[in-house]
């Protein structure tokens, strides 16, 4: 049985078509959902890493209507479930029910909003659930007193923050995450997948451990910012490493 | 609606990692604003250690000159460090002290609300990080070496814009990264609940004195109250304790850089629109896909691309006004005041005192106005000399 593993790329970077490409050599190698960035200027719960790959997504102008084109043309060929991570500005500008609805249009899953948390999703959450996204809900190691009203109405899956602080890799983790996770199984059905600074497969492995998979997003990051447009093969053989990882 | 709104305005749009830290801060100023031994302390800090009340003077010169209104000058650039930047750290820091935290961490633009907290950290024995773009450190280079000096770690911001905003997305970065010893000491009415409230509420102490004073000088209440605004913090805290004076006109002075038809302004309400933006909701400059708009300003302090939560809801409410004052007209404000006063004001106040050169030759002299003197101008001097050509060393 294997673990979910879900990856995240930034769209845009370094081209849309490259991303197409991508999203097929994730698919190939497994890949059980993926996630897609729309860049914002000001991306404060990100690391170097996904910060500049933002820069290099929005100097190609990407934004919500190129992402949106993306999906319309992966669906035609890839059913995989796929999840938009942007921030709350984004959307807004964008409207925040023409965003969810054209969501629903193209065939996309869910949002990750990390700059909305349970005291102001509603003003979000009320649109996903009329259109059946996936608000997406964050805990952390700082959740603790929080976790039962945000597990309660948590839906999709719960993505669990492995460590304090922001995106980007990590030398190493800590499994104080686990016993979050555990509480919140508690209130919630659903799957706990854990990201923020997994790298590599022996992380993956560690942190599928008491969870139901992972999210692996500024290690492929940086392969797309060395390889560029060469970057599907790559990425395509270090997915096709986690995914490997996780089934035991 | 949810916690800490203005209106539609505020909230909390932060990353669930910064929660507990919200709520934490929260209930301990909720605790300490009610305590009479923490006012005490903070009332005994802000008279002995920062020279409050700052005097609110009358300049009798100006006003002969401009043949209209009174002005009356309220002189926060007589604060110890210079700003009104201190009334606010001060009270942080003191707080963040009885939640026992070790260690501040803070943004700057002008690097005042730096040098403002390196001293509190001084003052309390706490260790210090100052976020500060790259762009302001080499416009401010001065106020740099006063932060080390009082044994702050500089930590130069080069992502984004290099100017404050970025600052602050760095500061909030590492406050996630550590936010069990560390308080993040935010330097205006901005930001997530509850500082919007909270530095209103340290910084209300301007208006206070204010309205004590003026009531002493002209048995009245004045006619208009004028300061600038970047964030907004010594503009609200000019305003606050006239918002329910409704005869009392409240006007706040934006940095319109270059100009408002042109891209190269930080003038929030002359071209802002709602947004969510640095935990919370207000106006931002920002492109129509939301993307927030680089700001220019000759300003450091001003160069912000938003505004505080309750400045938006005054402003909706038509409570408050704001007016967008160009780069030449501060200037020529900073060197004017200078020259007729003896007082050489910073290049942020200077906005709202060339405000008031404009307004007050419209007004018959039974009128009176009061302009927030929010610093010092010592900062600018190497800047704006070499902004005129002229190269000083400092």
């Amino acid at each position: 049985m294997s673990k979910a593993f879900i990856p995240y790329i930034m769209c845009g970077d370094p081209d849309l078509e490259t991303s197409e490409k991508l999203i097929a050599s994730l698919v190939e190698a497994g890949a059980d959902a993926i996630e897609l960035g729309i860049p914002f200027s000001d991306p404060v719960a990100e690391g170097p890493v996904i910060q500049a790959a933002s820069s290099r997504a929005l100097q190609q102008n990407v934004d919500a209507n190129a992402l949106f084109s993306l999906v319309e043309k992966v669906r035609k060929t890839y059913t995989i479930p796929l999840y938009v991570m942007t921030y709350s500005n984004v959307v807004f500008a964008y409207g925040i029910e023409k965003f969810v609805q054209r969501m629903q249009e193209v065939g996309l899953q869910g949002l990750i909003l990390p700059d909305v948390p349970y005291e102001e999703k509603e003003e979000f959450d009320a649109i996903c659930r009329k259109y059946q996204i996936d608000l997406i809900s964050l805990i952390t190691l700082t959740s603790s007193s929080r976790l039962e009203k945000i597990a309660k109405k948590a839906r999709g899956f719960l993505y669990c923050v492995s460590s304090l602080g922001i995106t980007g890799t990590r030398a190493s983790l800590h499994e104080e995450i686990f016993d979050v996770i555990e509480q919140a199984r508690d209130y919630t059905p659903i799957p706990c997948l854990i990201g923020f600074g997994i790298s590599n497969a022996q992380q993956a492995r560690q942190m599928a451990r008491k969870s139901d998979g992972i999210i692996i997003g500024s290690a492929i990051v940086q392969l797309c910012e060395k390889y560029g447009r060469e970057a599907p093969e790559p990425v395509h053989l270090f997915a096709k490493s986690i995914k490997e990882a996780l089934t035991m | 609606m949810t916690k800490g709104r203005f209106g539609i305005h505020g909230g909390q749009y932060v990353p669930e990692t910064l929660m507990h830290a919200l709520e934490e801060l929260e209930a301990a100023y909720t605790h300490y604003k009610e305590d009479p031994a923490f006012q005490e302390e903070l009332t005994t800090l802000l008279k002995e250690y920062a020279n409050r009340p700052s005097p609110l003077y009358f300049a009798k010169r100006m006003s002969e000159d401009l043949k209209g209104a009174k002005i009356y000058l309220k002189r926060e650039d007589l604060n110890h460090t210079g700003a009104h930047k201190i009334n606010n750290v001060l009270g942080q820091a003191l707080l963040a002290k009885k939640m026992g935290k070790k260690r501040l961490i803070a943004e700057t633009g002008a690097g005042q609300h730096g040098v403002a907290t390196a001293t509190a950290a001084a003052l309390f024995g706490m260790e210090c990080v100052i976020y500060m773009g790259q762009e302001d450190i080499v416009r401010q280079a001065l106020n740099v070496y006063k932060m080390k000096l009082l044994g702050a770690e500089v930590v130069s911001v080069t992502s984004g814009t290099a100017t404050l905003k970025d600052a602050v997305n760095e500061a909030m970065r590492e406050w996630t990264r550590r936010i069990e010893d560390t308080h993040y000491c935010l330097g205006s009415v901005m930001g997530p609940h509850p500082f919007p409230s909270m530095v209103r509420d340290f910084q209300a102490i301007i208006s206070k004195e204010s309205k004590e004073q003026i009531l002493e000088k002209e048995a009245r209440m004045p006619d208009a109250i004028i300061a600038c605004v970047g964030g907004g913090s010594n503009a609200i805290g000019s305003f606050y304790h006239y918002i329910d004076e409704k005869e009392v006109e409240l006007i706040g002075a934006e940095a319109a850089g270059r100009g408002i038809d042109i891209n190269e302004t930080a003038a929030t309400m002359a071209v802002g629109k709602l947004g969510i933006f640095h935990g919370m909701k207000s106006y931002f400059c920002q492109d129509e896909k939301g993307q927030i708009a680089p700001v220019y300003s000759i300003s450091a302090g001003l160069d912000y691309p938003g505004i505080g939560p309750e400045h938006a809801h005054l402003a909706d409410q038509g409570r408050a006004k704001y007016v967008p004052i160009k780069d030449d007209e501060a200037l020529e404000a900073f060197q004017y005041v200078s020259k007729i006063e003896g007082i050489i004001p910073a290049i942020e106040s200077a906005h709202a005192l060339a405000y008031v050169k404009k307004l007050a030759p419209t007004l018959g002299k039974d009128k009176v106005l009061v302009v927030t003197v929010s610093g010092r101008g010592d900062k600018d001097c190497a800047a704006l000399a070499r902004y005129q050509g002229e190269e000083i060393y400092e």
